[in-house]
C-alpha cells in the first residue's frame, strides 16, 4: 500500500477524535463511580455491611439501612420485566414477521412515540390514573379472588409496588419493542426461508430460526429494558407510596433506591444524611451493573451452549 | 409403468399463446401423463423406465400485477437433473419456488396455472404447503445453515423444527451426511456449531439437511454461485450421484455448470419459456435464435 500523504493528516485527526470518543466514556463512567464513592465513604464506613441490610432509615438518628429501598427497586423492576418482556417481544415479532410493512410502520412510529413520552408525564398519569383505576376497580377484585395469598394482602391503597412496577412495566414495553424489533430484522430472510423450505409452519420459523439467531439481541433488548426500569425515578416516585419497608404484599406501599435519592437529596442537612443518600446511589449503580454482567454471562452461556 | 417417457429432441415452445398447447407435444388434459416415446430418440436412457415427476402447466407468476413469469410449461422427468438456465431478471428462481410453493411466503405474490406432482396439482388444495416442502426440498444461493445449531442438529432441522425427533436419529444424520458427500469431514464434529463449516462444507450441510426428510424432488437456486471453483465441482459431482434417487431441478446461470450436471434443459428469458429440451440438443441445435444467442454470449 502507498502511503498518500494528503490525506494521512486528517486520518490521524480521525483516529485521534475516536480515540478521544471512546477514552470520555470511560472516563464519565469512572468519574461518576468516584465520586459516588468518595461521597458515600462517610455512609459505607460507618454502616459497613449493615449499610446494605439495615432495615431502619432514620436520618435524625442517623442510622441508615438500604434494604427496603433496594427490595422495592428490585421487586418493581422484576414485576416490570415479568409484563414487558413477552408484551414487548411479541409486539416486536409482530411487526417484523406478522404485520405487513405499512402496519409495522404505523406501529412502530407509534411505540416510538411511547418511549418518548417524559417519565413525568407517565408519573401524573399513574397517580391521577392508573393508582384510582387500580384501587376502585382492579385491587378489591383481586383481593376477592386472591385475598388469602399474602402477595395481594392489606388495603388496596392504589399506590404500592404493584402499581409502580405495572407503570414501569408500560414505560419499559417501548424500549424493549424498538430494540427487538431491529433485531429481529436482522435475522437474514434466508434463515427463514431454509425453515420455510424443510416444512416448518410460521411460528416453528419464528421458534426455531428467528428467536435462536436473535437471541443475544433479544437478551440485550430485555437489558436495555432492566436498566430503564431500576434507575426510573421520577414516575415511580409518584406512585411507589414512600414508605420505607419491606412486604410481600404487592398492594403494599415502598420505596426504590432512585425514589430516597430524589425525594430526600434537598432535605440532607447533615454531612452523614448526604453521604447516605450517595451510598444508595453506589447500591444502585453495583446493581445495575452486577445485572448488567450477569446477562452478558447468560447470553455468552447460550452462545456458547449451541442448541443441544 | 407406462412406455418410456423422455422429452426427446428439442422441442421449440412458441411464445405466442397459440402455440403454447402444441409445443408440449401432450394436450392440456394429458398433461400428468408419461409423454410418448420418440423412437429414434438420441438421448432415450437404456436403463429402467423413468416418469414424469413433475408438470408445470401454463404457470404464471409474480408480484401483484407485474408477472415475472409467464404462461411457462415444462415437465421434470424423474431422476434425472432438469437445468433452468437465463440470463439474471428472467425468472428462473421463481419458476422453481413455485415447485414448492416458496414463493407464495413473499408478500403480494401471486400464481396461476398448475404444477402437478405425481400427476397431482400441489395448488389444488389436497396437499398443504408444509406437507409439500417435506416432499420436494431446497437448496439456496447462499449456503444457509442454522448458526446456533449444531452440525447434527442442522441436518435434523427438518424435526427439531416441529419439535420432533425421528427413529434412529444417528442413521437418518449419518446416511444423510453421506449422500451429502459430508460425513468423512464432519463425522468427528458433529457437536461443532453449523456456522463453524467452510462456504463449502456448508452448502453440502444445506443439501443433508434437505436430503434427511427424504424428499422425492430437490430443487437447487444457483447453488454453486457462492463459491470457489473447487467446491462447486464437489457439488457438481454430488448432483450426478444424487440424481439416481432424487429428481433434481437446478438453476444456474452457469451454462458451462447446466451442460455438465444436466439431462434436461429449460431456456428462459424475460418470463418466457424459450425453449425446452435434452441439453445435448439445446447446446449443440439450439431451435430458437435467441438459445443460440445466449448460450454463444452474446446476451445475458
Amino acid at each position: 500500500m502507498q502511503a498518500r500523504p494528503n490525506t494521512s493528516g486528517a486520518d490521524t485527526a480521525f483516529h485521534a477524535t475516536l480515540v478521544l470518543a471512546g477514552l470520555g466514556v470511560v472516563t464519565v463512567l469512572a468519574g461518576v463511580a468516584w465520586e459516588l464513592l468518595s461521597l458515600s465513604g462517610e455512609a459505607l464506613s460507618k454502616g459497613g455491611i449493615g449499610f446494605i441490610t439495615g432495615m431502619t432509615w432514620d436520618p435524625v438518628a442517623e442510622e441508615f439501612g438500604a434494604l427496603p429501598a433496594l427490595y422495592g427497586t428490585l421487586v418493581t423492576s422484576a414485576l416490570a420485566l415479568l409484563i414487558a418482556v413477552p408484551l414487548g417481544i411479541g409486539s416486536a415479532v409482530f411487526m417484523s414477521e406478522i404485520a405487513s410493512s405499512r402496519v409495522a410502520t404505523v406501529v412502530g412510529v407509534l411505540v416510538d412515540l411511547l418511549a418518548a413520552i417524559p417519565s413525568v408525564i407517565y408519573g401524573l398519569w399513574g397517580l391521577f390514573v392508573l393508582a384510582p383505576l387500580l384501587r376502585e376497580h382492579v385491587q378489591p377484585g383481586v383481593q376477592k379472588l386472591f385475598g388469602e395469598l399474602p402477595l395481594f394482602a392489606g388495603p388496596p391503597l392504589g399506590v404500592g409496588y404493584g402499581t409502580a412496577g405495572l407503570l414501569l412495566a408500560i414505560m419499559v414495553i417501548p424500549v424493549i419493542t424498538a430494540v427487538s424489533r431491529e433485531v429481529l430484522r436482522a435475522v437474514p430472510d434466508t434463515q427463514r426461508e431454509a425453515a420455510y423450505a424443510l416444512g416448518a409452519t410460521p411460528f416453528e420459523v419464528i421458534r426455531g430460526t428467528v428467536f435462536p439467531y436473535a437471541r443475544s439481541g433479544l437478551v440485550g433488548a430485555v437489558v436495555l429494558g432492566l436498566g430503564r426500569a431500576l434507575g426510573e425515578t421520577m414516575a415511580v416516585t409518584m406512585v411507589i407510596g414512600n414508605r420505607y419497608d419491606i412486604s410481600a404484599s404487592l398492594f403494599a406501599p415502598g420505596y426504590t433506591l432512585a425514589a430516597v435519592i430524589a425525594n430526600e437529596f434537598t432535605e440532607a442537612f447533615s454531612p452523614h444524611y448526604l453521604s447516605a443518600l450517595a451510598g444508595l446511589g453506589v447500591v444502585l449503580l453495583g446493581t445495575t451493573l452486577i445485572l448488567n454482567a450477569a446477562a452478558r454471562l447468560l447470553v455468552r452461556g447460550v452462545r456458547h451452549g449451541g442448541a443441544g | 409403468m407406462n412406455p418410456m417417457p423422455m422429452p426427446t429432441e428439442t422441442r421449440r415452445i412458441a411464445t405466442g399463446a397459440a402455440g403454447r398447447d402444441v409445443a408440449l407435444v401432450a394436450p392440456r388434459p394429458h398433461l400428468g401423463m408419461p409423454f410418448q416415446r420418440d423412437e429414434d430418440s438420441p438421448t432415450a436412457p437404456d436403463k429402467e423406465p423413468r416418469g414424469i415427476k413433475m408438470v408445470i402447466d401454463s404457470l404464471t407468476a409474480g408480484y401483484g400485477s407485474h408477472a415475472v413469469l409467464r404462461n411457462v410449461s415444462l415437465p421434470v422427468i424423474e431422476r434425472t437433473v432438469t437445468a433452468v438456465i437465463g440470463p439474471s431478471g428472467c425468472g428462473k428462481s421463481t419458476l422453481v419456488r413455485c415447485l414448492n410453493r416458496m414463493h407464495e411466503i413473499i408478500p403480494n405474490a401471486c400464481v396461476s396455472g398448475r404444477v402437478l406432482l405425481d400427476g397431482r396439482d400441489i395448488y389444488g388444495g389436497h396437499l398443504d404447503p408444509i406437507e409439500l416442502r417435506r416432499r420436494v426440498g431446497m437448496v439456496f444461493q447462499k449456503p444457509n445453515p442454522f448458526p446456533t445449531m449444531t452440525v447434527r442438529d442442522n441436518v435434523l432441522a427438518g424435526w427439531r423444527l416441529t419439535g420432533t425427533r425421528p427413529p434412529n436419529a444417528d442413521g437418518v444424520v449419518e446416511d444423510a451426511l453421506r449422500r451429502a458427500a459430508l460425513w468423512d469431514e464432519v463425522k468427528d464434529r458433529l457437536k461443532a456449531p453449523g456456522a463453524s463449516l467452510s462456504g463449502g462444507q456448508a452448502q453440502r450441510l444445506c443439501i443433508a439437511r434437505a436430503l434427511a426428510v427424504r424428499p422425492d424432488v430437490l430443487l437447487m437456486d444457483e447453488p454453486c454461485s457462492a463459491l470457489d471453483p473447487i467446491a462447486t465441482a464437489r457439488i457438481e459431482e454430488l448432483i450426478h450421484e444424487l440424481a439416481s434417487s432424487v429428481t433434481i431441478v437446478i438453476v444456474t446461470h452457469n451454462m458451462q455448470q447446466a451442460a455438465r450436471v444436466s439431462e434436461n434443459t429449460a431456456f428462459l428469458y424475460m418470463g418466457e419459456l424459450i425453449e425446452f429440451g435434452a441439453t445435448a440438443g439445446l447446446f449443440t441445435r439450439p431451435s430458437d435464435p435467441r438459445t443460440e444467442d445466449y448460450i454463444t454470449g452474446r446476451f445475458g
